[in-house]
């Protein structure tokens, strides 16, 4: 039966031997190759039934690549902005311009930062309203300058705090939502990590809207969900499973327009090829939306969200 | 619902009332009985205390526009639990006691009215509905709500109460932030005025959407108007909570609201923003 402990034990064992046949010559190749074909083959059968929780867990894996990390591996070169330009810059919401694909293009990212240092200075990603702002800034650069705005999104949330509340951080998502809708220049939004609530949706309201296999993407944490509607926080795993926020069950929705592969163990086992995985279906997804004369992106993006769950959950009529 | 005192603001949240209304009422806050009609008579608000009762989009909308010019155009929709979502108790079910013992399809009421001769679309929250929570069906609502007011060329009133996105319906409720905002986004553009009255409670995905999008934002006295939960802030930040975090007058004082106001006198402050803003849209 696969399990996650028998995985991460035939792990270990795969690498001590494969570090005694490389570095001290013993002969144990045989063995070796036994134990990794198993290996694999335990890791198709865990990662091919996984349930929404383990997604769950996977998308907080703690070395999962991160927004500026992923950034670097997708585009050629990133320019950072910082600021709002009313007095603030948050950390944990990031952007600026970039290449990609050859072609410039505007970018913004949550990042929860590596070293633990950098996570606490960005709240695990969880914005400010001054990150929200300058997100608002950077969306209008890029339109001036009619570059594609390409969004990552991994936050728990947004920040829930006095400050926040005290600067606005409801319309400051609320305003960022409103500009990502009538933004002119393409836009494609990739959730990496956790899409957590309102602070995801402010960047998320794109012309396409991607996910990694293994993010989510929710209302609420099903922690949070859990806390609410069963009253009890180890029903967790439960809401997870009822929240539908893994990424086929919103490719099924139609909320998200396409799940992109991860390798086996998720997107941390190789960053490099979760990136190229990322860069291809990015792509793809730009040149089609650079294919359609202007009001025609602007009509499906608006009609998009103007009838978002009404078509396939369709509300009836009494 | 727990009673909860704020003395500044003289606003109490009392027993939410289920079914058929009863001849007299309890105050939550002070335990007098009050007989209803004399109740109604002043605004739903305690005679001996001050206590602010929650009201009913019907009661709303009775007390904000003229008599005998309120015009129901809410859509024949119900929510068909997109999710199939089932917690300590199916989503199916929580829908259908809340149906019967408010007398509506979902957590709001739109229609077209006169505010002191001032004709109007409303959309009007009621948060005996599953907390006033927007799902699919109050998201399509709000929005037909305002493109109602594109077409007829009258401004649009919202008035709020809600705790936010509805979490029975997942990404689905999510994803009614950006339908609303896509729908006020047309507003805008055709120049429609939008007054929004933030009530008790104005929170959540909400707020982080068409609530915060107004022209002019009105808060009635001591509503609860913010993004996260107090329990939330305190518990993932610890911080303390400074005193009347989040409601009404701390709202104004932080720049978030252009004025509070207290229930009675809600119809006639936006009855001056009509005045004022009478001829808009041009052409309307």
């Amino acid at each position: 039966m696969a399990d996650e402990r028998t995985i991460r034990a035939l792990e270990e064992k795969v690498a001590e031997l494969r570090r005694l046949v490389e570095e001290e010559g013993v002969d144990l190749r045989e063995e070796l190759e036994l134990l990794e074909a198993r290996l694999q083959k335990l890791q198709r059968e865990y990662y091919r039934s996984l349930s929404d929780w383990d997604r769950v867990r996977l998308a907080r894996h703690p070395d999962r690549p991160r927004g500026l990390e992923l950034v670097h591996r997708v585009c050629e070169a990133f320019y950072e902005l910082r600021g709002d330009r009313q007095g603030g810059d948050d950390p944990a919401l990031r952007g600026g311009l970039a290449r990609f694909a050859g072609r410039p293009v505007g970018v913004l990212f949550h990042h929860r930062g590596s070293t633990s240092e950098e996570q606490r200075a960005c709240r695990s990603g969880m914005a400010l309203p001054c990150g929200y702002r300058k997100a608002v800034r950077i969306m209008r650069v890029a339109e001036r300058l009619r570059l594609p705005l390409l969004t990552f999104i991994d936050t728990p949330g947004a920040y829930p705090g006095v400050r926040a509340e005290e600067e606005n951080i409801a319309g400051a998502i609320a305003e960022s939502i409103a500009v990502l809708l009538e933004l002119s220049v393409p836009t494609v939004a990739v959730i990496l990590g956790e899409g957590g609530s309102g602070g995801a949706i402010a960047l998320a309201a794109a012309d396409r809207v991607l996910m990694l296999e293994n993010a989510t993407y929710t209302v609420i944490s099903p922690e949070g969900a859990a806390a609410i509607l069963w009253k009890d926080a180890a029903a967790a795993p439960q809401a997870a499973q009822a929240l539908a926020l893994s990424a086929p069950r919103l490719k099924e929705l139609g909320v998200a327009d396409e799940v992109i592969p991860e390798p086996l163990g998720g997107a941390h086992v190789d960053p490099e090829g979760t990136a190229q995985a990322v860069r291809e279906a990015v792509l793809r997804h730009l040149e089609e939306l650079l294919q359609l004369p202007l009001d025609e992106r602007l009509k499906l993006r608006y009609s998009r969200y103007r009838n978002a769950g009404n078509l396939g959950t369709k509300a009836k009529t009494k | 619902m727990p009673i909860r005192k704020d003395s500044k603001d003289r606003y109490v949240e009392v027993e939410l009332r289920r079914g058929e209304e009863p001849l007299w009422m309890r105050c939550g806050a002070c335990g007098e009985l009050v007989f209803r009609r004399r109740l109604r008579e002043n605004n739903y608000i305690c005679p001996r205390c001050g206590a602010y009762f929650f009201l009913t989009a019907q009661e709303r909308i009775a007390a904000l526009v003229d008599p005998d010019t309120f015009q129901d155009l809410t859509l024949p929709l119900e929510s068909d639990d997109p999710l199939k979502f089932s917690d300590r108790k199916p989503y199916a079910d929580r829908l259908r006691e809340a149906r019967e013992s408010t007398g509506l399809s979902d957590a709001v009421m739109v229609g077209k009215g006169k505010i002191g001769d001032h004709e109007v679309i409303l959309a009007v929250m009621d948060f005996r509905f599953i907390g006033g929570s927007m799902g699919v069906v109050v998201g399509e609502q709000l929005a037909h709500a305002m493109d109602v007011a594109v077409e007829a060329r009258v401004p649009f009133v919202l008035v709020v109460a809600s705790g936010g996105a509805r979490v029975q319906e997942g990404v689905l409720s999510l994803l009614q932030m950006a339908k609303t905002v896509a729908a006020r986004g047309r507003l805008a553009r055709a120049g429609v005025p939008y007054i929004a009255v933030l009530t008790y409670p104005s929170t959540g995905g909400v707020m982080a959407s068409i609530a915060s999008l107004a022209d002019v934002t009105l808060a009635e006295q001591g509503a609860l108007i913010g993004f996260a939960g107090p329990r939330v802030i305190q518990q993932t930040t610890g911080e303390k909570l400074p005193p009347g975090f989040q409601r009404a007058r701390y709202a104004l004082e932080h720049g978030l609201v252009d004025g509070v106001v207290p229930r009675e006198g809600l119809r006639e402050e936006l009855m001056q923003v009509l005045d004022v803003l009478a001829g808009v849209p041009h052409g309307g």
